[in-house]
């Protein structure tokens, strides 16, 4: 199988690990990936922050690069939410026929790491090895915007060596919201401080997520608190086996 | 006096006009400091919260009851003009009185003619919003008629000087003992315990006089039956009950938008009411009344019904299911940021995601602009709504319109959000662009990050940032450069494990 891989803006210049982890686990599961390097953004930042028509241009600019592809697949809930929820909206307002055509043609090729995992290889043992205990941290966008489901559950549990501890208040928001952490920078830490109090209580390891906007917002207040706790990319969990075990960067 | 009450006590009442209110992130700022207000809002609206979610999931068919509500005020809000024309003829043979205001000052000042045709020098009210939204209880005081409200809540407020923070629990930041010093204060009333039992047998002595002295009451509605002309009132406490039966006369103020076609529509929107607002199978008292019956209940009814830019509303496409609401606030007690700020914050009585959407909308976009960025997005609220507003649609609509009223002003180009973002978007256009500014971005982060590979304080919007949380040093080298560079090498050496460490 063939896939093209989204890396997103976010993961290329702040959390390339995750990027290679996609390529160790999607080759070691026999995909064939490609890359294109004119990928930048998908427009999320825009769109949410209320650029519509610099979020329009972008997701122009996605549409074309990927029309193509056979699968894209996207480590990012909250991009693969922005391209489902809030592209064909702005196509509706600002785009042609031609475009809104080809978009629908390709939405259905638009997976999320675990969506492409389970729904597409159909596969829940990626043969992984992570002998740590996890708390896994559903993001507002893989929950109930994707609805993964219990799809990110089932791949950790089938992972050798791994403890998964469950997280109260799991659908609560961690706070970050994009450029609401900037806007609304008290606010945004006040509901951090609360997460992060669910999160430590769990006593994990590592807390993983498949959105590292929100892995960073928790990751920087752990750090900043010397918590001991670390965050990870779901991908980074499933890319490491017991002869090739995780690089550790975070 | 609890420490909370006299930090507050400062500046009684919090502002919660849009057009002088204070910006969100400004406004929060200073109640994320009252730690037991804060201790309140979470404490209710988890109970709260925990309530619902146990009613909902006894009901097997919630999501079809949801998809049932939504299309009914769907089809009430497209075919709204003729609904409310059918409400005005039906009401008028039943012996009501339907006058039509456009704006609030128009509201106010029909009200406060009727009140002067009774020659009410007192009135009593039944907990309603909508008269909040349109100021009335102040402007009504300045005219000279006193104005005693007779929900539990609102009295607690009214006697305290507190503004509301809630839509359906209005003095939900005030906790019981809290309640005890204004009862105690205000109806001297030294020896009173906080019991429940003794504050709410001190509210009924209260209240008892009111209703038996005072035949002029107003009330909002929450629903109007278009079909038979009725007006619909939910309550829990019973006061509502005494304001409809015992007055002569009776004003309802509501907004357009409360028109339901059918009285048989009352059987999906009373079980979703209910359930989203209370956490209850079905609310204790459920008034509905249909103009005026002889001997029995008022003598003299009138219906305002209040336009106040929901016309406005209605006209676009996705702003439009804003109207939806049936104010039940399922979306305030599911909010994450609500929960933090409680509703003060928000600079109007219609605070949390509900609030966020509709207050901006109301000041047709000329105040509240902070109120859309209020939200992380997080779509708790569009979850629970029992009528399917898609509250982060409508927010992200709004943003849009902000951004737009800031794109014809000088002052954005000195607005580092605004100049980052069309720089951004600049870049992200061309992949070489991206690609610069990526190297130069991590030269520049060199500067800042420690010995640990951590930033610890960045200046400028980044300083918002770093006040709480850490940055990870950017990495040497960048997805795609490491994936070009492993395009140069023969293909065993293909293990992405090997590639050069960042950091």
């Amino acid at each position: 199988m063939h896939a093209s891989l989204f890396i997103t803006c976010y993961n290329d210049t702040l959390f390339p690990e995750t990027g290679r982890a996609v390529v160790k686990l999607l080759e070691r599961l026999g995909v064939d990936l490609d890359f294109q390097p004119q990928q930048t953004c998908c427009g999320q930042m825009h769109a949410n922050t209320g650029f519509r028509g610099e979020a329009f241009s972008q997701a122009k600019r996605f549409v074309h690069l990927y029309r193509d592809a056979e699968n894209v697949v996207i480590p990012s809930a909250s991009c693969v939410a922005m391209i489902r929820d809030q592209y064909y909206g702005l196509f509706e307002d600002l785009g042609n026929d031609s475009l809104r055509n080809e978009f629908a043609a390709l939405l259905p090729r638009i997976y999320e790491l675990s969506e492409f995992l389970i729904d597409r290889l159909k596969v829940e043992d990626v043969g992984a090895w992570f002998p740590h205990r996890v708390v896994y941290h559903a993001s507002c966008h893989g929950l109930r915007a994707l609805r993964l489901d219990d799809r990110p559950y089932r791949l950790l549990s089938k992972v050798r060596g791994l403890t998964q501890l469950p997280l109260p208040n799991l659908d609560r928001c961690c706070g970050f919201g994009g450029t609401f952490s900037i806007k609304n920078a008290d606010v945004s830490s006040a509901m951090l401080a609360t997460k992060l109090q669910d999160i430590v209580s769990t006593g994990a390891d590592y807390c993983a997520a498949l959105d590292n906007s929100c892995l960073m917002h928790l990751g920087g207040a752990m750090h900043r608190q010397s918590l001991g706790m670390k965050t990870i990319h779901l991908a980074e969990i499933l890319a490491s086996t017991e002869s090739s075990p995780m690089e550790t960067v975070r | 006096m609890s420490l909370a009450a006299q930090s507050r006590s400062a500046s009684p009442h919090p502002n919660l006009d849009p057009a002088t209110a204070p910006p969100f992130p400004q406004a929060a700022l200073s109640i994320l400091q009252d730690t037991q207000l804060r201790r309140n809002v979470a404490h209710a609206t988890d109970v709260i919260q925990a309530n619902r979610a146990k009613r909902v999931a006894e009901k097997t068919d919630w999501l079809q009851l949801r998809d049932a509500a939504s299309a009914i005020r769907n089809h009430a809000l497209e075919n709204m003009a003729a609904y409310l024309e059918q409400f005005e003829t039906r009401c008028t043979a039943a012996g009501g009185v339907v006058h039509w205001a456009s704006d609030a000052a128009e509201a106010r000042q029909i009200i406060l003619n009727l009140l002067h045709e009774e020659n009410a020098p007192e009135v009593i009210k039944i907990k309603t919003m909508t008269s909040a939204e349109i100021q009335l209880n102040p402007f009504l005081q300045t005219a000279g008629v006193n104005v005693f409200e007779t929900d539990l809540a609102e009295i607690i407020l009214q006697l305290g000087n507190e503004e509301p923070s809630h839509i359906v629990v209005p003095a939900l930041h005030i906790n019981r003992s809290q309640v005890r010093d204004i009862f105690a204060r205000s109806m001297h009333l030294d020896d009173l315990s906080d019991d429940p039992h003794a504050l709410t047998a001190a509210a009924r002595s209260y209240l008892r006089q009111k209703f038996l002295t005072i035949p002029t009451a107003i009330s909002g509605a929450n629903f109007l039956i278009a079909e038979t002309g009725a007006v619909v009132v939910v309550e829990s406490e019973g006061n509502g009950r005494m304001c409809l039966t015992l007055p002569r006369a009776m004003i309802t103020l509501a907004g357009i938008e409360k028109i339901l076609p059918r009285y048989s529509d009352l059987e999906v929107m009373l079980q979703v009411l209910a359930r989203s607002a209370t956490g209850e199978r079905m609310n204790p008292y459920t008034s509905l009344w249909t103009g005026v019956t002889p001997n029995d209940g008022p003598r003299r009814f009138h219906v305002v019904l209040l336009d106040n830019g929901r016309s406005s509303i209605l006209s676009r496409p996705t702003e439009r299911q804003t109207l939806k609401c049936i104010r039940c606030a399922a979306c305030i007690n599911a909010c994450p940021v609500y929960r933090q700020t409680g509703g003060h914050a928000y600079g109007s009585i219609y605070p949390g995601p509900i609030g966020a959407i509709l207050t901006p909308q109301l000041e047709q976009m000329r105040h509240a602009q902070s109120l859309p960025y209020a939200s992380s997005l997080c779509s708790a609220c569009y979850e629970v709504c029992p009528v399917k507003i898609n509250i982060p649609e409508v927010l992200i609509e709004l943003r849009a319109q902000v951004v737009d009223q800031d794109r014809r002003r000088v002052k954005r180009l000195f607005d580092p959000m605004f100049v980052g973002m069309k720089i951004a978007n600049f870049v992200f256009q061309v992949p070489w662009r991206f690609h610069l500014a990526q190297r130069l971005g991590r030269t520049a982060a060199r500067v800042f990050t420690r010995s640990d590979g951590w930033i610890h304080s960045l200046p400028g919007l980044g300083a918002k940032w770093t006040q709480t949380r850490d940055l990870r040093g950017l990495p040497n080298q960048t997805f795609h450069e490491w994936w070009a560079a492993r395009a140069q090498q023969p293909k065993r050496a293909k293990d992405p494990m090997r590639a050069k460490e960042p950091q």
